[in-house]
């Protein structure tokens, strides 16, 4: 039942420091000691995933029990979330080894990102409530720190933003900590997991109510659903590519869609009015972010808008909290990783190339930037959910467990979203890479340009690859890894049984 | 009844942040809905005619009523938290000034859409 | 006319002694931590508050000539890495952070295990760290004639 769950925070915060101890001496040991951290937490995390299909693993630190002791578990859904953040971090480390050398003190931007990953890596496997709450910060600062990072005007009136709103949104959070550990008196989550479902039914019924409300309101903020996105279509374009990469593919789901989850399903229970306001929230999303992004120019904005959307699909499916709902919508959220950090690769290879984000004064790339192309084409075929690749697998599941929950509407909107997200992307492309330069302006642009370094090809060739892969073993991956991990939220509570009697 | 007062913090530091245009009153509301939240935990953690959790020498333990010690270790991290972000919103509205030129939000919007 | 830096002959009198006794008492704070409240977070603040106090009364640049500033950029992961490394070091009884150094009787100052050693890594942490925000922000002047670019 032990398993040296230690080891994600502890490596993570020594190649943080270690980084800024030894890169004022030798500049490049900072990307060598980051990406051997990053490689050897990828290794680890795909070991966590094989050993939790056995059963529930906690880790006592300092061994001290539950409940009194700060204790980390380890279940399926924790272990998909381990391999999803590290792999997308190795692979925005690799492609950042080349990108990086346009900016000046490269040492801190490593030992940021180390910090970011060991934050995210704590959100998913802590077991305590404040706990949670620490990791979330230690991430969003670090992200803080990351998106000014090119300290231009634009970066930092959108970090200014980002900044301000993000920490409201934490500050709710924080607060609902308080209301629930005043009602239960305790801050491990299979305790207050207990205590909340005994007590069911009394007058702390308000309290948690209240306190649901703010987590909800807190995490939305975080996972950048409709009301609460104005940070996003700011921040994630003037971040540098391969943080962009990161925030809009990890960092927006494990702050928000994973915490969400695990405070909702696991602690406080589901009751319908949540799921009907979830609901809401991502029908909103999916529609107004489509619809905004298909007016943009910018080429990462257009990217960042239709994060949005992407976000709200699987919110609605975790609304549904039906086995196939919520295994559909962890199946988006692991592609939709894959392939929003490929389209942001993408696009930060198009910038290191051309010099400009902007879609209109570009034109026919893809005979002078091959792999750029392809990968391009793959990431963008894949968003819009087309088969065989992934996207297709993981939207036709969530529509088809939309139509059994009986829901015909909600259905019918998401294949038309799907169809209008087809259109923008096929419109990026053309405009891209297979259009004839119009002007001559475009083609004095087109004559300079020419491929990107070996390290960034190498990420975006990686997650092209995992891409096709995962869609054409489709089936063994949604029996063996989503379905698992969605029966660890739909068995609610029952976890907390196997941690608080007896301890082991 | 201070959970009331505490509130009302909150709400003046939430509309701080929300309706002033100059980007220092946002930055000095960020601090005041910091200060709501501890208060809130410190009210939190009080009992009446309790002591301090402070062991000392010759002091028979299980006779007297302490304050419940974990809030004022969570408030502690709260604090250390609120001010490495309050150290790095200071330094960006520091950097906005100078490449901007006003502290206005209202006029920093190069970003549009 | 050549205004001298830093503050009036009074306060710079006044601040050869209290510095000393602020360091004093932050250092007294710190090794109690685990006795009396306070540790190494608030030991950490006030010792870095005592070179800030230097700092502001003598001026930036004459001060910057005592103070080593690449000592100090050095020390703030230091005190992240010996954090780090007590916390293996629990490894050795077999749990991370495990408290593993003899405990003594209560109410001494050697007592409570590994707690004084965390309470002195968290001091270099924060007083490094508050110390480098301190002078990074003194660095940024805002000059009123200078109205951006762009």
């Amino acid at each position: 039942m032990i398993y040296p769950l230690y080891m994600f925070v502890a490596i993570g915060l020594c190649a943080a420091f270690s980084i800024l101890v030894a890169g004022k001496y030798r500049e490049w040991l900072a990307p060598v000691a980051a990406i051997a951290a990053s490689g050897i937490l990828l290794v680890l995390s795909i070991d966590a995933a094989f050993i939790a299909r056995s059963g529930l693993k906690i880790y006592p630190m300092g061994n001290w029990l539950p409940p009194i002791g700060i204790c980390m578990m380890l279940d399926n859904l924790t272990g998909l979330m381990l391999v999803i953040v590290n792999l997308i971090g190795l692979v925005s480390l690799i492609y950042s080894v080349s990108y990086i050398k346009r900016f000046t003190s490269t040492v801190y931007y490593y030992s940021l990102f180390m910090l970011m990953i060991t934050g995210m890596n704590g959100v998913v496997i802590t077991g305590d409530l404040f706990n949670l709450y620490v990791f979330l910060e230690i991430t969003s600062i670090a992200s803080y720190g990351l998106v000014a990072f090119g300290v231009e005007s634009e970066e930092l009136e959108a970090a200014f933003k980002y900044m301000v709103l993000s920490s409201l949104a934490s500050a709710f959070i924080f607060l609902a900590i308080g209301i629930i550990f005043i009602k239960t008196s305790t801050l491990n989550m299979a305790d207050i997991a207990l205590t909340l479902s005994n007590q069911a039914g009394t007058a702390t019924g308000n309290a948690v109510l209240f306190a649901s409300v703010m987590f909800l309101t807190g995490f939305a903020f975080k996972a950048a659903l409709i009301p609460f996105h104005s940070w996003l279509p700011d921040a994630h374009p003037s971040a540098p590519a391969p943080v962009s990469s990161m925030l809009s593919g990890v960092v927006i789901k494990v702050l928000g869609v994973y915490a969400f989850a695990r405070v909702f399903f696991n602690i406080i229970g589901i009751t319908p009015v949540i799921m009907n306001i979830l609901m809401w929230l991502g029908i909103f999303s999916m529609i107004i972010g489509a619809v905004l992004a298909i007016r943009q120019t910018d080429l990462k904005r257009l990217l960042a808008y239709s994060s949005i959307s992407q976000v709200g699909y699987i919110f609605i499916g975790l609304s549904l909290a039906t086995p196939l709902g919520i295994a559909a919508a962890l199946f988006h959220l692991f592609n939709h990783s894959i392939f929003k950090s490929l389209l942001f690769l993408n696009a930060g290879a198009i910038e290191y190339a051309s010099g400009t984000r902007s879609m209109d004064k570009m034109s026919g790339i893809s005979s002078k930037m091959p792999i750029t192309g392809a990968t391009s084409l793959v990431g963008s075929l894949s968003i819009a959910g087309v088969p065989p690749l992934n996207g297709f697998w993981s939207k036709l599941f969530l529509v088809i467990a939309i139509f059994q929950a009986g829901k015909m509407n909600v259905g019918i909107t998401c294949v038309v979203v799907s169809v209008i997200t087809l259109a923008y992307f096929l419109m990026v492309q053309k405009n891209i890479f297979f259009k004839k330069p119009e002007n001559a302006e475009q083609e004095a642009a087109l004559e300079n340009i020419k491929e990107v370094p070996f390290s960034m090809s190498l990420s975006m060739i990686i997650l092209a690859v995992i891409c096709i892969v995962s869609g054409l073993f489709f089936a063994p991956l949604m029996s063996s890894v989503f379905m698992p991990a969605a029966k660890a939220l739909t068995d609610g509570s029952a976890f907390a049984r196997m941690i608080i009697p007896g301890g082991f | 009844m201070l959970y009331i007062l505490c509130t009302t913090l909150l709400a003046i530091g939430v509309y701080a942040v929300l309706v002033k245009r100059n980007m220092i009153k946002k930055i000095v509301g960020l601090c005041i809905i910091d200060y709501a939240v501890n208060f809130f935990y410190v009210v939190a953690g009080y009992k009446v005619n309790a002591e301090a959790p402070i062991l000392s020498e010759g002091m028979d333990v299980m006779r007297i009523n302490f304050v419940d010690p974990l809030p004022q270790a969570l408030i502690l991290t709260s604090i250390v938290i609120g001010l490495g972000v309050t150290m790095l919103t200071v330094a960006i509205a520091i950097r906005l000034y100078q490449k901007y030129g006003t502290f206005d939000t209202d006029e920093i919007r190069r970003l549009k859409g | 006319m050549k205004k001298e830096p830093g503050m009036s002959m009074i306060v710079k009198r006044i601040t050869r002694i209290t510095v000393s006794l602020i360091f004093l008492f932050g250092v007294y704070i710190l090794l109690h931590g685990h006795l009396t409240p306070g540790g190494g977070f608030a030991g950490g603040v006030i010792i870095a508050l005592s070179f800030i106090h230097i700092v502001l009364a003598f001026g930036r640049e004459e001060a910057m000539k005592h103070l080593n500033e690449k000592l100090i950029l050095f020390l703030e992961p230091v005190g992240g890495l010996l954090f780090l490394g007590i916390a293996l070091l629990g490894l050795f009884g077999g749990f991370f952070f495990l408290n593993i150094l003899p405990k003594g009787q209560p109410f001494r100052l050697l007592s409570a295990g590994i707690i004084p050693l965390c309470n002195i890594a968290i001091f270099l942490k924060v007083g490094a760290g508050l110390f480098t925000c301190f002078i990074a922000l003194s660095l940024l002047r805002i000059d009123r004639s200078d109205k951006g670019d762009k």
